[in-house]
């Protein structure tokens, strides 16, 4: 733990942040305490199976959640504000201007009555009113070239549905990037994509966070694609994050049960020879956490400890943290004083 | 990064936790909610639906009354109502539990006159079983030719649907034609046109009826069923497509094991929800027609027939209209929320959220 | 980097979008809008032949009257109506005289029909185009109100409202409406072509189709809602009065636009029942006074040319939708 008494504030701060739904069947609880810090200009890769509760946690952030969604504990701070006491006219600034969010699915994503030229030059003068339409007109041209889409004067004037999967999603990216934000989030950015373009979109996405400096918070449930962007990981499950780290941390000394078997059931160079061990079970049932640890059910070594109580957080080493009983029963974490 | 860190120790805890968890009390862990079926689910989502379930009451209310009520009273709806035997002249327009002067009369001599629940009309007919009258037909009307656009449309949409390719084109064409033409304006003049024509026939059933009830029912069997057939063979085109039925195909399943199995409970929601909500679009037409003079034959009421007859004597006897209107708009008031229930309880396409 | 050319339903990059536009109105033209037109056509054909037919099969024929004709009235009817002749023949001159604008002649009154008609229409026509943009107006505000308050009391007023006026029989409303407002509380005066007496037939006749306009209007506006591009225009920082207004609105209301047909067709059969109560001259209570005199060929040229008035509508309508709608599929 650096000692620095002048720490710098973090970009972005998420702490014991708790997030349910009110459905007819109950409350569904989304996200049950997830805690993590983005620093400036670094890529956090927020990685999980469906219902993990990932995308709820990024979509908590920018407060966009579906109507009977609300962030029931916890904080969001900012450069040290906490955003979660934000008014609405406070969110709709913070929103686009100093965090963007690209989604999934481009096509859905996008006004299908509106041209691209439209849609981007409304999110330039939704944040600056004294652009002229004509200055919002250059800058939207210059964003989609940045993003590599050629003939961008032509492209401006044309409508979602006549554009490719990938330039909508570069157009997605010209959107959220307009107005210098100093956070990205991306949530499921590739999934909708081809393999080939997955990699040039991700190649895109790196080239600008070198060339613009933003945070990226990257959120989605291949972790290939993790590996390639994030400076540090987060898995996820059942709304809490199992275990921590960066690239080497997770995937060559994976501490949590869940990542285990995640890595075991994926290929890999490692285990090429070897048969894919899936993990048993059906995802956790959110209406009905249990008492213990969220993967308990499903986990090949749980103990009985693992039913009755929630894991701890344990550091294992300078950069790698997980949540798992047996990191206490095998000793593997470092013990320290607490604060 | 700050938090929850806690020292393991300190929680002192029992090391025999430690000992691996069986299966038994890992599924005691893993609570899944309760399966049920697609009927359960929506009966129970239906029953929670506070309109839906008002609706029911209140059409179970009306049919309870109306099967009741002429048991109990004892005035026709064409008797024109005696005292004693005699003819009273001064019992027309009554109001609700009015009596008129020769009744009064007899009643002080100790006779039993049953009350007139909702007075009597311009005739000095009891307006109560009248408008109970009104209301059997009504439903009547509303319920038969209900069923007669189901029968039809499922035949029709079903084998548009299951056969496709050309038979399916040929029929839809049909049913794109049928679908355009004013139906409306065809009752009107088919009803002006039959009636001249049927008039003099000697069969009970016509005579019974109405020929205004017959052109009814012969444009509703030609007309109505479109959006039925429609409807149907839509939900038919899209199980067939479906995964799932290839699926069935591909091991080996038989063509009425598909049908009974995927198709018809697939579909059954539909057409539920769609005569449900048929009905009422039936009475209404039933007393459109009757309050524009083209509907049953007097002396037997109609719900719309007795609305139009009020009309006369609107300024001076408004209640006369009050009571078939009223119930008009419950009834079709009850089904219309009734449908809806069913459709949002029913409905696959609504379930996701 | 290459970015790859559009490859969307196989047809080229276009560039300036008013051609865009006008290419795919012109591919819609000369496909999916001859087929509703052919469609159009050959409803009115079945109509003027039921309607024909129909008419002709009455026993004693079409010129059946209370009255004892004279042989001279007779004869002149013979020629004029060429009853001489078969009846399919009959029904090519009666459709010849038709296109060229010759009803034929009132039984009751002797007069020409074509101008009764026309100057009942305009009558009608008044009341039922302000019944039609007031119901449309009406509804998508009401509708819009509900669908952004949803679940609060606005909501719930507005689908109280809603759901009694779907429920509720032309008739019945009108006649109450004239019970209240003319003759108990003589708020209103009778019918009187002024504009003060044309409020409540207007009320009584958008009362229907502005419920179902507000029905419409709230679910196609909650679904919209529910898309994705509205989370994106949110996660900009798109105000939320502009995120309903300019983005949720305009994809909402192609719905409303396909039920303007089926709209004015309700109208003009509810003018039947509006026009008879407050009576007005208009062409439904000549048609219902045509059926009660058993004047044959009014009856007939009312009834196509109300039907007429109905296809026409519901073609407009199909068009409009094609043309709003800029994902311009080709059916």
């Amino acid at each position: 733990m650096s000692t620095n008494t002048e720490k710098q504030t973090p970009l972005l701060q998420v702490i014991d942040l708790h997030t349910s739904f009110k459905t007819d069947k109950g409350e569904v609880k989304a996200v049950n305490g997830v805690s993590y810090t983005l620093e400036a200009g670094k890529s956090l890769g927020i990685v999980g199976e469906s219902g993990s509760g990932k995308s709820v946690s990024a979509y908590s952030i920018m407060q966009i959640l579906d109507g009977n969604g609300h962030i029931t504990q916890g904080k969001v701070l900012f450069k040290g504000e906490d955003i979660t006491n934000y008014t609405a006219k406070q969110m709709e600034d913070f929103r686009g201007k100093h965090c963007s969010m690209i989604f999934q699915d481009p096509m859905t994503s996008l006004n299908p009555v509106y041209t691209v030229g439209n849609q981007i030059t409304e999110a330039i003068r939704t944040h600056n009113k004294n652009v002229s339409q004509k200055e919002a007109d250059e800058k939207a041209r210059e964003m989609l070239e940045l993003v590599g889409i050629n003939e961008a004067g032509r492209r401006l004037k044309q409508y979602p549905h006549e554009l490719s999967g990938g330039m909508r999603q570069r157009v997605m990216i010209a959107m959220a990037l307009v107005s210098e934000p100093s956070i990205l989030i991306a949530d499921e950015p590739t999934t909708a994509l081809d393999v080939t373009i997955q990699a040039q979109i991700l190649e895109l996405m790196m080239d600008l966070q070198k060339k613009l400096g933003m945070a990226i918070i990257i959120v989605t449930h291949d972790l290939g694609v993790i590996a390639q962007m994030s400076d540090e990981i987060v898995v996820m499950y059942g709304g809490r994050i199992c275990e921590r780290g960066t690239a080497e941390d997770i995937f060559y000394n994976p501490c949590h049960e869940y990542t285990k078997g995640l890595l075991r059931s994926i290929p890999s160079a490692s285990n090429m020879k070897k048969k894919l061990v899936p993990i048993a079970g059906s995802p956790i049932n959110l209406l009905n956490m249990p008492e213990g640890c969220a993967f308990c059910a499903r986990c090949d070594a749980a103990m009985k400890v693992c039913l009755k109580q929630v894991p701890p957080e344990l550091r294992i080493d300078d950069t790698h943290l997980a949540s798992c009983w047996i990191n206490v029963r095998d000793k593997k974490y470092r013990e320290e004083a607490l604060a | 990064m700050e938090e929850t860190k806690v020292n393991p120790l300190s929680l002192q805890i029992d090391p025999a936790l430690f000992e691996p968890a069986t299966d038994e009390e890992k599924r005691q862990a893993d609570v899944m909610s309760e399966s049920t079926t697609f009927f359960k689910d929506g009966m129970r989502k239906l029953m929670k639906n506070p309109l839906a379930v008002g609706s029911i009451i209140v059409l179970l209310l009306v049919v309870l009354t109306i099967t009741i009520a002429p048991l109990v009273v004892p005035y026709t709806y064409s008797d024109i109502i005696r005292v004693n035997g005699k003819r009273d002249r001064g019992n027309k327009n009554l109001s609700a539990f009015e009596y008129s002067e020769k009744e009064q009369e007899f009643i002080d001599q100790g006779g039993k006159v049953f009350p007139h629940i909702m007075g009597t009309d311009s005739l000095g007919r009891d307006y109560f079983i009248r408008v109970v009258y009104g209301a059997r037909i009504s439903l009547t009307v509303g319920l038969f030719a209900s069923i007669l656009v189901l029968i039809i449309g499922v035949i029709y949409g079903s084998i548009a649907g299951y056969a496709g390719g050309r038979a399916d084109l040929i029929m839809m064409r049909i049913v794109d034609i049928i679908y355009s033409l004013p139906d409306m304006l065809i009752i009107i003049l088919l009803a002006t046109v039959l009636q001249p024509i049927l008039e003099n026939t000697s069969n009970p059933l016509i005579n019974a009826l109405g020929t205004n009830m017959i052109c009814i029912f012969i444009v509703f069997g030609l007309l109505y069923w479109v959006g039925m057939a429609r409807l149907v063979r839509g939900q038919i085109l899209t199980i067939k497509n479906n995964d799932y039925v290839l699926a069935a195909r591909s091991i080996g399943a038989k063509p009425a094991h598909i049908i009974r199995k995927h198709i018809i409970p697939n579909c059954i929601s539909v057409i539920i929800i769609t005569t449900a909500l048929q009905i009422p679009s039936a009475i209404f037409t039933e007393s459109f027609l009757s309050f524009i003079g083209m509907g049953v034959n007097a002396p037997m009421p109609s719900l719309g027939s007795l609305a139009n007859s009020a009309r006369e004597g609107l300024q001076t006897y408004p209640m006369q209209l009050v009571y078939p209107a009223v119930l008009i708009v419950l009834i079709v008031l009850a089904f219309n929320l009734l449908g809806d229930g069913l459709r949002d309880a029913f409905d696959p396409k609504l379930r996701s959220k | 980097m290459k970015v790859p050319q559009s490859a969307v339903a196989g047809r080229p990059a276009c560039s300036n979008p008013r051609h865009i536009l006008m290419k795919g109105v012109f591919q819609i033209m000369t496909r999916y809008v001859v087929k509703r037109i052919l469609l159009a056509i050959v409803s009115v054909l079945v109509i003027c032949a039921i309607t024909f037919f129909a008419m002709n099969a009455i026993p004693g024929g079409p010129f059946n009257s209370e009255k004892a004709l004279s042989e001279a009235t007779k004869a002149v009817l013979m020629e004029r109506y060429n009853l001489d002749k078969p009846v399919p023949v009959q029904f090519v001159l009666y459709m010849r005289n038709l296109l060229h604008g010759d009803f034929g002649v009132s039984l009751k009154t002797g007069r020409d029909i074509s101008g009764t008609l026309f100057s009942c229409f305009k009558v009608s026509a008044r009341l039922g185009a302000t019944a039609a943009v007031c119901a449309v107006a009406c509804g998508i505000v009401l509708g819009s109100l509900a669908a952004l308050f949803r679940n609060r009391l606005i909501d719930r007023v507005i689908v109280f409202f809603t759901t009694l006026f779907t429920a509720m029989p032309s008739f019945v409303f009108a006649t109450f409406l004239m019970l209240v407002f003319c003759i108990t509380l003589k708020w209103l005066p009778v019918w009187d072509a002024s504009n003060k007496s044309l409020i409540l037939p207007v009320i009584a006749l958008m009362a229907y189709p502005m419920a179902y306009v507000t029905r419409l209007t709230k679910t196609s506006m909650l679904d919209s809602l529910g898309q994705d591009y509205i989370r994106t225009a949110r996660a900009k920082g798109v105000p939320m009065v502009k995120v309903i207004f300019k983005h949720a609105l305009r994809n909402a209301l192609i719905p409303v636009i396909t039920y303007v047909g089926p709209m004015l067709a309700y109208i003009l059969t509810g003018s039947l029942v509006v026009e008879n109560i407050f009576t007005i001259g208009g062409l439904g209570q000549q048609f219902v006074k045509s059926i009660s005199n058993r004047d044959y060929p009014m009856i007939m040229a009312t009834t196509i040319f109300l039907a007429v008035v109905m296809v026409i509508c519901n073609l407009l309508s199909d068009i409009a939708y094609k043309i709003v709608d800029p994902r311009i599929t080709l059916d």
